[in-house]
């Protein structure tokens, strides 16, 4: 346990003691200490698995702590569920956005504490309010009657943190709240939260992007296997080294490991000549060779994972090409694309890649159990054995192939989906946001497959919104705003700042 | 950026806390978790609903002659039930497949169709059920698949359309069935047991097949669990889609087969309400509704505990509201068990 020197600092706001959470057949919690002082950014830092999700959950009321106590102002509390936890003050922003789409922004804001007298909504005092509040956040543009629907993720953010706002809390979670912002929007929120610390309350910031932290955080706890290793770290003094050997427990190479150069006379196995989708993207071109990572560098929105998802033939493309080995691809056919060689990790695994309910093997054999099958009957003991070939290979954590892929961590699902089209036998390998919530010891083991593909000869695209990720990974990159291609160069001779500088200058255009 | 609801342990904790919980899971896990668990419930109520018989009905209800009055009743929707189960455990619902029976069962027995059927084989008869269940349910498939109508109003307009298209053909009289092969076939009972309930056995054998061991059945599953990754992993999912409403149809066409057999009539008012039946028998055996889980044994069981069910009260003399009060009661508390027995699965792993 390291502890920081508190002495003169802002009056203890909150404070866990002990938390303890079991569930059954797992201890999700084991002894977590947490102290929040009024006005700090407190960020909470951990592996996935490490009992993040779990913990805010317990703060917010939506799950009861098995053992320890939670304090607030000094005095015990007993949170017994979320509207519980509101009344004491504190809001959570959860990952997956809590607005309702077909709710205008006001609507959203005072849902579940409608402002009514006798039953009947005051619709101009919550309008009124609304203002006031999204004033205060500095988005008085944001009209209250708007359907939230019809916003952006950075739109829905602001709602969310006003409805937080609107319940007068002293203290608001955000999970990860950068996730699906883009850089411009990351800075507003930054905005925001220095003007909410300023006036008192207090922020708990979880995000798995250490940049970030360092920007915004004032204090640091992290978490790991559910027990607290260290609270109170001030941010500034607190070395990158030191917060992942106490998150992983180890000393990892955060840096992507390096790779041979590609041959000069590699054989080029995806040719993309002049694709284009309507309203997306237009006149893309490139080629990607065996054995070598072409990156993707752009901001959400910038039309990157439409291209990654038209050359997959998951959207028909409105003009142009994609060769596979000199074989032309139907527009618009998925399965042409896989039975070409082609395998893509969609950007939202939960969604667009498992089968949640599924067990982890039939998750793995999702493309290729038609290819063990005889004549159309299942071999079910094929698939096990491939699958778990598989799971020894990229050492998926837990090695049990009959679990369902629900209770696998993020970076364990991602390798699930890798595993997929290793089995596949994939030439091709598309992948969006590779390592988007997976936390940094299963981050490296990522990195490092996708090298030992690209070494067994696979051509590979990859999509990040992590610049460095991009750069560090690929042997080229090219550089996509508003639909384009801006630029197209070896990954050697550009750097992070170079690249904003062709996003910037791309929008202008 | 996952962390789980449930929060996972961490990699290597959590491969210490499985091996820790797993002798303990695997007792409970045998009898209580996953689709045994399911099945054994179901095969509790059923053998209280026959103990109920027995006491109540006794000779009556025990006689090997009401067994088999009790399969052959519960044999034509038993196997519409077969088709819907991969239908609903495809992420769809199936809303005609009464009405088809009814207009397979007109159509089939048409003056025209007959004659046919007396010139060649009474087999013309069934192959023309079948086709037009079959035909029935492309046409659902592909306004589902392709013109991307939601299942429930394609359905519903099919249900519609298929009974106003029966009444015309029939001219809303009785057809009566001639053809005298058909109806010895459909009399018969190789080993004492009667062809209905022979038709319904294969079917489901065939369904269980279909569904657990082959790449149509995991199509199904994966179509049913999650549209978009089984399209991005390469699976023809709006094909799919068609077939297995083609399948719902075809077995609606079996369906109609079977009751011009048992009626020996063709009538446009054959197979009234079965689809409700039906996807009553699906979801109380446990298919989820949404799609993505689906089990042939709980459809059947759930078949027999209606049917089971209705032969008690017939037998008690209670009235056919009665018996639907019950079907309702009996349908509410099985999807709140199975909800109860998803919960606790999901926190258990």
């Amino acid at each position: 346990m390291v502890n920081a020197d508190r002495t003169e600092d802002p009056p203890v706001l909150l404070q866990m003691r002990g938390i303890v959470k079991q569930f059954p057949g797992a201890r999700a919690l084991d002894g977590v200490d947490l102290e929040i002082r009024a006005g700090e950014v407190h960020c909470l830092l951990g592996q996935n698995g490490a009992g993040k999700s779990t913990l805010i959950k317990v703060l917010a009321g939506a799950h009861q702590p098995t053992e320890g106590e939670i304090l607030l102002d000094g005095r015990p509390v007993t949170i017994t569920h979320p509207v519980a936890g509101l009344k004491l003050g504190i809001a959570t922003m959860y990952q997956e956005l809590d607005v309702v789409d077909g709710l205008s922004v006001a609507e959203n804001i005072y849902l579940g504490h409608e402002l009514a007298t006798g039953g009947f909504s005051q619709r101009r005092a919550a309008t009124a309010n609304t203002r006031a509040l999204l004033t205060r956040l500095g988005h008085g543009d944001l009209s209250p009657h708007r359907e939230v629907g019809q916003l952006s993720a950075a739109g829905k953010q602001i709602v969310s943190m006003a409805r937080a706002l609107s319940h007068d809390a002293r203290v608001i979670v955000m999970d990860e709240p950068s996730a699906v912002l883009d850089a411009e929007e990351v800075t507003n929120l930054f905005r925001v939260v220095r003007e909410l610390t300023a006036s008192g309350v207090a922020v708990v910031y979880i995000s798995h992007r250490l940049d970030e932290i360092r920007q915004i955080g004032d204090r640091i706890t992290v978490l790991k296997d559910g027990r607290t290793v260290a609270t109170g770290l001030p941010v500034s003094e607190t070395p990158t080294a030191e917060l992942i050997k106490l998150m992983t427990g180890r000393n990892v190479e955060y840096a992507i490991p390096p790779r041979d150069s590609v041959a000069a006379d590699a054989a080029t196995i995806l040719k993309v000549d002049g694709l284009a989708l309507r309203g997306a993207f237009s006149d893309v071109s490139f080629e990607v060779r065996a054995g070598e990572v072409v990156g993707l560098a752009g901001l959400v929105g910038s039309g990157r994972t439409e291209i990654l998802e038209t050359v997959f033939g998951a959207r028909k493309a409105t003009a142009g090409t994609v060769h596979i080995e000199g074989r032309r691809l139907r527009a618009g056919s998925v399965s042409d694309a896989v039975n070409a060689g082609i395998g893509l990790s969609p950007e939202e695994r939960k969604s667009q890649g498992l089968i949640l309910d599924e067990p982890v093997y039939r998750n793995i054999t999702l493309s290729t159990f038609a290819r063990t099958a005889n004549a159309s009957f299942l071999d079910e003991n094929a698939e096990r054995r491939v699958a778990r070939e598989q799971i020894e290979a990229l050492d998926v954590r837990p090695t049990d192939p009959e679990r369902s892929a629900r209770t696998l961590s993020g970076g364990n699902q991602q390798k699930v989906l890798l595993a997929r089209w290793l089995v596949h036998g994939c030439r091709v390998l598309l992948l969006d946001e590779p390592t988007r919530g997976v936390d940094v010891g299963a981050r490296a083991e990522i990195y490092g497959l996708i090298n030992a593909l690209a070494a067994q000869g696979a051509a590979v695209v990859v999509i990040s919104s992590d610049i460095p990720e991009v750069i560090g990974l690929a042997d080229r990159v090219l550089v996509i705003s508003e639909g384009r291609v801006v630029h197209e160069g070896p990954a050697s001779d550009i750097d992070e700042h170079r690249v904003l500088d062709l996003v910037m200058e791309g929008s202008a255009a | 950026m996952s962390e789980q609801d449930v929060t996972v342990p961490a990699a290597d904790e959590s491969a210490r806390v499985e091996q820790v919980a797993k002798p303990a899971d695997k007792k409970r896990g045998g009898l209580l978790k996953g689709a045994t668990g399911r099945n054994l419930g179901l095969v509790i109520a059923l053998l209280a609903l026959c103990i109920f018989g027995v006491i109540t009905a006794g000779e009556r209800f025990a006689s090997i002659d009401n067994l088999l009055t009790i399969l052959r009743l519960a044999s034509i929707f038993g196997v519409v039930s077969i088709g819907m189960t991969f239908v609903i455990t495809g992420g769809g619902i199936d809303l005609s497949v009464g009405s088809v029976i009814g207009l397979s069962s007109v159509w089939a027995s048409t003056l025209a169709t007959q004659s046919m059927a007396e010139d060649f084989h009474w087999i013309i008869m069934v192959l023309c059920a079948l086709g037009v269940g079959l035909g029935a349910g492309l046409i659902n498939g592909v306004l589902i698949a392709y013109g991307k109508v939601v299942a429930f109003i394609a359905t519903l307009a099919m249900l519609v359309a298929a009974r106003g298209l029966a009444e015309i053909i029939a001219n809303r009289q009785t057809q009566v069935v001639k053809v005298d092969g058909f109806l010895d076939f459909f009399r018969s009972s190789p080993i004492g047991v009667p062809m209905l309930v022979w038709i319904f056995a294969v079917v489901s054998v065939a369904g269980w097949v279909l569904l657990n061991r082959t790449t149509f059945g995991r199509r199904t599953i994966a179509v049913g669990g999650n549209p978009e990754a089984a399209r991005l992993a390469g699976i023809k999912v709006k094909r799919h889609t068609m077939y297995l409403y083609a399948l719902a149809g075809l077995t609606a066409g079996i369906g109609g087969v079977m009751m011009l057999g048992r009626t020996t009539a063709g009538s446009s008012t054959n197979g009234q309400l079965y689809e409700l039946d039906a996807i009553a028998a699906v979801v109380v055996g446990g298919t989820l509704l949404i799609g993505g889980r689906g089990t042939i044994v709980g459809t059947v069981l759930g078949v027999l505990i209606f049917a089971t069910l209705r032969n008690v009260f017939t037998q008690n003399n209670l009235s056919i509201s009665a018996q639907a009060i019950a079907m309702g009661v009996i349908i509410v508390v099985a999807v709140l068990l199975q909800q109860r027995i998803a919960e606790r699965s999901r926190a258990g792993t």
